[in-house]
């Protein structure tokens, strides 16, 4: 849904970042209001992930130049956890395992760190776990999960559920995908996409980051970009991405050699 | 960007490293046959002790330093150690309030009240400062039940027929070089008799703490559970911080008869050195408790989180039919320390069991052994062992290791050993933050899911406290 009158959610500017020192993002421009849904499509080596990764703060992507502004707040201030706090959401392509810590546990305290923030009481043990039941139906989750170490032996359609439920239980304001759909069958998609529909509204926005036009199948985008070497090359339309899966990615190269970037 | 690097995070400084300013009653340093004799006046002890105190120290003079351990420290002058300090009080008080006040602040500050007001409320408490123990709780309340608890000392003037049955049966006066040194010298500790079919009405403690900066500690446990009684005791440790090493080398031991058991937990907070690995404890302890009945049970928990070194081996000798032994550990190490600590269990009588749960956790230049002994003898018809060891690694620059040694001389007993290791990695972590939790929090979540299988063992009141220690002796270490 766009609103050009909508609050600015997240505004980055020539966004430039390197891991072990190899440069990654070169340049990248993006706005986002609430209310949208943005595709963000490419290939592999694009830069997709590392831009996912670089918002929400893991340390091992250094931001060399650029700005990012969440909320008019200067983003790279903040840690990743009060990034999380304040409504940024990483769902992982591929979730870690972390044995020994309960599911459960691990979700409530993850909700109440939220919940500080946003002047709503913590829930305790009980109510979380009421809490909880309500939202394991927004991606149809056996509560059997709840009792298991975190994503630990989890299937790869299990831990996207996980990461879709925790994206119901921490109400995100802006949601970044990163490959929700990979490793995914249908069902699975039409569930986890089901999930993500059911939380989108007008105050916030979701970032998808995908290979494919099936997510969008399910998940209509407002706007779909298209990154190569680091940059958004081309932005439109859910249109945009219907004539991706018609001709491919080979033009990319032929306009990244025009620009004299390749 | 301001990420939190593992590395950039200060060490919490150590919240029981003051001295209390007290006057002290001190022998000279060093040791020698006069010392020892030294000693044994002091405390006005019957002729069997002080033979039992020679015989160990000349058996000690023909001893090497064990350096089988994988640790490595400076050698120790056993002549520049003062082998008894006490504070400067009369004998001890029959009641609290004539104990000095300075002591009895000490032990508030650490957390255990031992003021009739404040004193916790279901668990007796020894309290052992520098080379005596100072007070012990609820004594009266427990002799109702026929339950001795009481210092070492007072237990040899008060039932000298005991300590002459049970000392030393269980850990010999030359059993190991640490063992020897401690049978000469040992100053006091805590004596536990639980009589027949007696279950001991609350948890027992002793609280060790060493004030002096040049002296030794040489504490001796002895708990004795008779046919059918049961107990559960708790130790627990601190020290001032100190730029030089001090030694402990403490011996305990653990008598179970018939369908008895014993619970006995350990939480050792010594003081650790500092993160360059100056000063702290050198902890060298032996351990051990003999299942002498049947269907007897014995079960050691510790959580070892202090001393520069520790070296320890908390065993079982399962001697009845049916007995059962188990070891619950966890050992942290963080900056310089190193621990190499485990279990032997020894199965001696038919169907014995023995469950042996091991987590080493391994942070900053830290060294962390485990190493374990299952031996099953001619006679251990059926008996079996499970075994499981688990190491995390927080860092890249700890270690951790494990040696397990098993001996079989029995066809029809199972051994079964389960081994790990893991890392905390910076994906685990940053998965955690991503969702709100912050970095320290973070560790700590991941320290305490690894060590819950031992956790859970502790007593209720001290496994909250357990996990919060773990938690604080992390903040700071590499990731």
């Amino acid at each position: 849904m766009i609103r050009p009158d909508a609050e600015l959610l997240l505004d980055i500017t020539d966004l430039h970042a390197s891991v072990e020192d190899q440069p990654i993002l070169k340049g990248v421009n993006l706005q986002v209001r609430s209310g949208e849904i943005h595709a963000v499509m490419g290939r592999n080596g694009s830069g997709k992930s590392t831009l996912s990764k670089v918002l929400a703060g893991h340390p091992a992507y250094r931001v060399t130049s650029g700005t990012v502004r969440y909320r008019g707040e200067n983003l790279f201030e903040l840690e990743a956890e009060e990034r999380a706090r304040l409504g940024v959401f990483l769902g992982f392509q591929y979730p870690v395992e972390i044995p020994g810590v309960s599911n459960l546990e691990f979700l409530r305290v993850a909700t109440n760190a939220r919940r500080l923030k946003q002047n709503l009481e913590e829930l305790d043990t009980f109510d979380f776990e009421d809490h909880v039941h309500e939202r394991l139906k927004v991606v149809q989750m056996d509560p059997a999960f709840l009792e298991r170490s975190v994503n630990e032996g989890f299937s790869g359609g299990e831990k996207k559920r996980n990461e879709i439920l925790q994206m119901a239980l921490l109400e995100p304001v802006v949601a970044i995908l990163d490959e929700t759909d990979s490793g995914l069958d249908i069902d699975a998609l039409r569930i986890v996409a089901g999930g993500v529909n059911q939380l989108a509204n007008a105050n916030n926005a979701t970032l998808l980051i995908t290979h494919y036009q099936r997510l969008l199948d399910e998940i209509t985008p407002d706007y779909v970009h298209v990154m190569a070497s680091g940059r958004i090359l081309r932005t439109g339309g859910r249109e945009l991405a219907l004539e991706l899966e018609q001709i491919g990615y080979d033009w990319v190269d032929k306009e990244l050699a025009a620009q004299g970037v390749a | 960007m301001t990420s939190t690097s593992t590395r950039d995070l200060v060490s919490q400084p150590y919240k029981y490293g003051f001295v209390t300013e007290i006057e002290t009653d001190k022998i000279d340093k060093g040791l020698s046959e006069e010392v020892v004799r030294l000693i044994s006046s002091k405390k006005d002890e019957p002729e069997f002790l002080l033979n039992f105190r020679l015989k160990a120290f000349r058996h000690w003079l023909t001893l090497d330093e064990p350096d089988w351990a994988a640790l490595g420290y400076e050698a120790i002058d056993y002549q520049d150690i003062i082998y008894y300090a006490a504070p400067k009080q009369q004998a001890k008080k029959a009641s609290l309030d004539e104990v000095d006040p300075k002591l009895l602040e000490t032990f508030d500050k650490l957390g255990i009240p031992l003021s009739e007001q404040k004193r916790l409320s279901n668990v007796a408490v020894d309290a052992v400062f520098d080379s005596v123990s100072i007070a012990t709780t609820y004594k009266e309340k427990l002799a109702e039940h026929g339950v001795v608890f009481c210092s070492f000392t007072e237990a040899v003037k008060d039932h000298p027929e005991l300590i002459e049955k049970y000392l030393g049966s269980v850990v010999a006066s030359n059993d190991n070089y640490f063992a020897a040194l401690n049978s000469a010298v040992f100053s006091d500790g805590s004596f536990v008799f639980i009589p027949k079919g007696v279950e001991c009405p609350m948890e027992l403690s002793t609280y060790f703490r060493i004030n002096s900066g040049d002296t030794g500690q040489f504490e001796r446990t002895l708990i004795v559970a008779e046919e059918g009684a049961s107990v559960s005791y708790l130790e627990g440790c601190t020290a001032p911080m100190f730029d030089t090493n001090q030694l402990h080398a403490a011996v305990v031991e653990l008598v179970v008869l018939d369908d008895a058991s014993i619970k006995y937990s350990t939480v050792q907070n010594w003081y650790a050195g500092d993160e360059n690995g100056v000063g702290g404890i050198y902890n060298f302890v032996t351990k051990r408790g003999q299942c002498r009945g049947a269907r007897s049970r014995i079960s050691w928990t510790q959580v070892e989180t202090g001393s520069a070194i520790t070296w320890k081996y908390p065993s079982c000798v399962l001697q009845g039919a049916d007995s059962v032994g188990e070891f619950y550990s966890v050992a942290l190490t963080n900056n310089c320390q190193q621990a190499d600590t485990g279990t032997k269990m020894i199965h001696v009588g038919p169907r014995t069991r023995s469950t042996i749960v091991s987590k080493g956790i391994s942070a900053g230049r830290s060294s962390n052994s485990y190493r374990g002994l299952v031996q099953m003898g001619p006679g251990a018809k059926g008996a079996r062992n499970y075994s499981q060891c688990d190491s995390m690694l927080i860092g890249d620059q700890a270690a951790a290791n494990t040696y397990p040694y098993i001996r079989s001389q029995q066809p029809q007993a199972a051994i079964e050993h389960e081994a790990s290791t893991c890392r905390i990695s910076e994906d685990q972590l940053f998965y955690l933050q991503s969702r709100g939790i912050g970095f320290e929090e973070a560790v700590s979540m991941m320290v305490s899911g690894f060590c819950r299988d031992v956790f859970n063992q502790l007593p209720m009141e001290f496994a909250a406290e357990a996990d919060k220690l773990l938690a604080l002796k992390l903040e700071g270490s590499v990731g």
